[in-house]
């Protein structure tokens, strides 16, 4: 059996490249089905760093001005130019992997598998369902199985491999859709899903301005920044901070939740946090439930002065 | 212009779903049921298209249980001009997969014929993100998924997407398939009024066979289990326990 990885491409550095945390991390998954070709598509795209994965046999680049953007229409046509002789077809569970996966699946007339947690065997997955409040076990009778890994539930493979790269010729343009502008923020943080503290805040922060106190401790942390829904919705937060259900799933080893009261839609983004911390005027916020250190405090107070004594 | 929106009877929202017992899936039983959250803004949007004359008819289609007419009801009051129900299962626990879906909303869209498809992003209950992208690769469209802002002009749609580094705009030329996120818009309540007139709107009944279309699943589910839980913590009672046993005991910090 023979898998064929899609490597996350992001821009980083004004160029683009292969997001090694999350293509590494699907890698592991990947390397359970078989032997692992990874699909580096992009503009500019080398390789180099797709290759060093352990469990790569091969590396692919597709590198044409077509896959820039990572329109859904030209790369789905790509992958299915390519899909013949593979058994599954993996991507980890990004924006990018969401939108174009299920595209790919239904072109090869089989099931989307999202956010695959767990891998039973080649045919069987788990996978959480209604916002991780159930796990489902499925097993898959399609010819070819399409999946994206939940990357927070997998380490990163190692990066000691050599494997070969092999250019491959672009598809054709479909010609569907086109690329506008891209509203990227630059940040010198830790990238949210990747990072191994991560500093969370809600509504309770009450204003964008308010929420540079959650910045800082985050800097203070060394942490990355995310929010709650209510708050992105607010305008205290961009959208790519949300961390939940809808948003982001992050798994760190310390993630602190500042005025959030803990909804399911949220949990299902940070639950699986190896040490969570909750700071919340409200002694009943439902958020206590899975804090393992709660604080019942006004955040106004206690973030300063966290922020003071753990720099 | 046409614009057809598909809207998913789920579990509410706000509802704490319990696994059942056998492990056979989710218990579905006399709990509260809504449209799907996404929907309702899929919906929204298509009435706003209406509203500023851009869209002249919006249809709204729904794929399960004969129940499925409340939500399709709901979408009338907010104000769609007709619906369709796919009546594709006897019992609310057969959800049917998002391939299967989209093949029957392929069908409805050939008879159709509509300029825009505006779904849900993501229905809540099975979490797929996939019906509106496979959607629009069987119809060969299009596609323009997590939607925060959608401009209609001149065939095309000019649309701003929620992606993981922040927002990407791209530009679709229609038919095309919108998938829409939570922040494109808020949702409106429908009125008493609207309510009541929303019932002797058009409701058409399908079923798969009409569109000879098999609607079989792929996947079987071999079980379904409860997540594991967290062992409960403790409270602390200021800043510097907190840090204290963030060194000490955890050893995070
Ligand atoms: C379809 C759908 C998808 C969703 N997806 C997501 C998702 O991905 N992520 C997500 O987060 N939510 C999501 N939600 C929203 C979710 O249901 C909640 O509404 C949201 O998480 C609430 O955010 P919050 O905790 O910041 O706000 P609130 O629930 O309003 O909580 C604010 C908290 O701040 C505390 N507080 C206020 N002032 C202070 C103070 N001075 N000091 C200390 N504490 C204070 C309050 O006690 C309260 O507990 C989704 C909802 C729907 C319907
Ligand atoms: N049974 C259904 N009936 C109508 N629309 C559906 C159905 N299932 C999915 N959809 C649409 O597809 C979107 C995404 O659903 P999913 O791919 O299941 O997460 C939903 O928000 C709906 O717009």
């Amino acid at each position: 059996m023979t898998v064929l990885l899609i490597a996350e491409v992001s821009r980083i550095d004004g160029g683009s490249d292969v997001n090694m945390d999350a293509t590494a991390k699907a890698m592991t998954a990947a390397a359970q089905l078989g032997e692992v070709h990874v699909l580096v598509a992009g503009e500019g795209v080398t390789g180099d760093g797709a290759a060093t994965l352990e469990g790569a046999a091969k590396v692919l680049v597709a590198d044409d001005a077509l896959y820039a953007n990572g329109l859904a229409e030209p790369v789905a046509d790509l992958v299915v130019g390519l899909a013949g002789g593979y058994s599954h077809i993996v991507a980890p569970s990004t924006a990018a992997a969401k939108n174009v996966l299920p595209r790919i699946a239904a072109l090869l007339d089989v099931m989307i598998l999202p956010d695959v947690s767990g891998i039973v065997d080649a045919d069987t997955f788990q996978r959480p369902i209604y916002a991780g409040n159930a796990i489902q076990t499925v097993r898959s009778s399609d010819a070819v199985k399409v999946l994206t890994i939940r990357t927070a539930g997998f380490e990163a493979a190692a990066t000691t491999g050599s494997a070969p790269i092999e250019a491959v010729s672009a598809a054709g343009d479909p010609g569907l859709s086109s690329f506008v502008e891209d509203k990227v923020a630059e940040s010198d943080r830790p990238e949210l899903t990747s990072a191994g503290r991560v500093v969370s805040g809600g509504r309770g922060i009450g204003s964008e301005e308010d929420f540079a106190m959650v910045e800082k401790l985050a800097d203070a942390l060394g942490a990355a920044v995310g929010a709650s829904r209510a708050a992105v919705d607010s305008g205290y937060a961009p959208n790519d901070w949300q961390v939940g259900q809808t948003g982001k799933v992050v798994a760190p080893e310390l993630y602190v939740a500042v005025g959030i009261s803990g909804a399911i839609q949220h949990l299902a983004g940070m639950k699986d946090s190896k040490v969570i911390v909750a700071i919340n005027k409200d002694e009943d916020a439902p958020i206590f439930q899975i804090a393992d250190y709660g604080l019942v405090a006004d955040l106004f107070e206690a973030v300063p002065e966290l922020t003071q004594k753990a720099s | 212009m046409k614009i057809l929106v598909p809207v998913k009877r789920v579990i509410d929202y706000n509802v704490k779903v319990r696994v059942k017992a056998d492990g056979s899936g989710v218990d579905l039983a006399n709990v509260k049921m809504s449209m799907n959250p996404f929907d309702e803004i899929a919906v929204e949007e298509a009435i706003r298209l209406k509203e500023k004359g851009v869209a002249d008819e919006v249809v709204a289609v729904s794929i399960g249980t004969k129940k499925n007419q409340e939500t399709l009801r709901t979408a009338l009051a907010m104000g769609a001009d007709r619906a369709i129900l796919i009546v594709a299962a006897e019992d609310v626990h057969d959800d049917i997969e998002p391939l299967a879906v989209a093949k029957l909303l392929k069908a409805v869209v050939d008879e159709e014929r509509p300029d825009l498809v505006l779904a849900g992003k993501q229905a809540i209950d099975n979490d797929m993100n996939a019906t509106g992208q496979m959607l629009a690769a069987l119809l060969g469209w299009p596609q323009a998924t997590f939607a925060s802002e959608v401009a209609i002009e001149g065939g095309r749609a000019t649309v701003t997407r929620e992606v993981d580094g922040g927002l990407q705009t791209i530009r679709v030329g229609l038919p095309a398939i919108v998938t829409v996120d939570l922040r494109l818009n808020e949702p409106r309540y429908a009125s008493l009024p609207n309510i009541m007139k929303a019932k002797k709107k058009p409701l058409e009944e399908k079923t798969p066979q009409d569109y000879g279309v098999d609607v079989s699943p792929r996947l079987a589910v071999t079980a379904t289990a409860e997540p594991d839980v967290r062992k409960a913590g403790v409270m602390v009672a200021s800043v510097d326990e907190l840090i204290s046993k963030l060194k000490n005991e955890a050893g995070v910090l």
